[in-house]
């Protein structure tokens, strides 16, 4: 079997999670040595999921954790 | 971003609580902060109202605490408490909001990747440029509810595929495939917007070109 891009595209989020089955891995990383645009694809998904996860981008408003832990504090006061 | 669960640290100060040792609750729920927080500000698309429901969730995980049975992890009770939460409140606010009841359906689209051939790597560190941190938070907060839920659970707060779908009370082949497909619609927007800070498209100034 020959996959073509838009197969492998499919495939992309399973293949970053390491989530497909030995043969269509294989099958892919042929795919991917030789096409250099699923490659980029390949490459710039990645990087999105990598930085996507990076703690910098999402961050809590100031004062976030005070304000919440104030309010149990009345609430574990409360005796409930 | 994740912090790892500990099941035998949540177990021990459950019982500890349950004992009297009220106190202890503060330290159980820190870890899933903020996880509720954002998943709230997902489905309810404002800070105050996203805050507000983090701080019920919170004091309903508390009051119910004796329901918690460990049969999943208490990160993803605590979630699905918090998810919720938010659709009750959705609910409550439909008429003003059906866009975001809408947007509650897996729907066909586009989701072929962008061809690039100018960037394949943006460095970790270039993220400690506020621009590039705002560009990603918008990317994600354009994204269709049902993939930005998946995508934060999934991608920023690392739960794996068995979690999310319990937290979000989907199956996990739907995960999957609203991972994909958020991650397609993410590398799709995100593609034009980063050519800027990969590092060959710089000049010895380190200004875009």
């Amino acid at each position: 079997m020959r996959i073509d891009c838009k197969h492998v595209w499919e495939y992309i989020s399973a293949y970053i999670d390491g989530d497909v089955e030995a043969n269509l891995r294989a099958e892919i990383d042929n795919h991917l040595e030789t096409c250099e645009i699923c490659s980029a694809v390949l490459d710039s998904t990645r990087n999105v999921v990598v930085l996507v996860a990076d703690g910098r981008v999402f961050e809590l408003p100031a004062g976030f954790s005070d304000r919440l832990h104030a309010r149990l504090d009345k609430e574990l006061a409360a005796g409930k | 971003m994740s912090e790892k669960a500990n099941p035998e640290f949540e177990a021990d100060c459950i019982r500890r609580i349950q004992a009297g040792e009220r106190q202890l609750f503060h330290e159980l729920i820190r870890p899933c902060e903020k996880p509720v927080y954002f998943l709230l500000l997902s489905i309810l698309r404002s800070e105050a109202e996203a805050e507000d429901a983090a701080q019920e969730t919170a004091i309903k995980v508390y009051r119910n605490l004796h329901l918690f049975r460990g049969e999943s992890q208490f990160r993803t009770w605590v979630l699905s408490i918090a998810r919720n939460e938010g659709l009750a409140r959705l609910r409550k606010v439909q008429n003003r909001r059906e866009d975001s009841l809408d947007a509650l359906t897996d729907d066909a689209g586009d989701f072929t990747p962008a061809i690039l051939t100018s960037w394949r790597e943006i460095p970790a560190e270039e993220l400690e440029k506020k621009e590039l941190r705002a560009i990603f938070r918008q990317a994600i907060d354009g994204l269709p509810e049902i993939y930005r839920n998946v995508v934060l659970l999934r991608d920023i707060e690392e739960m794996d595929v068995r979690e999310t779908a319990a937290a979000l009370g989907v199956t996990e082949g739907a995960v999957k495939v609203r991972l994909h497909r958020a991650r397609a619609l993410l590398q799709r927007t995100l593609a034009p917007r980063l050519k800027s800070f990969a590092p060959g498209n710089r000049n010895l100034f380190g200004r875009a070109r």
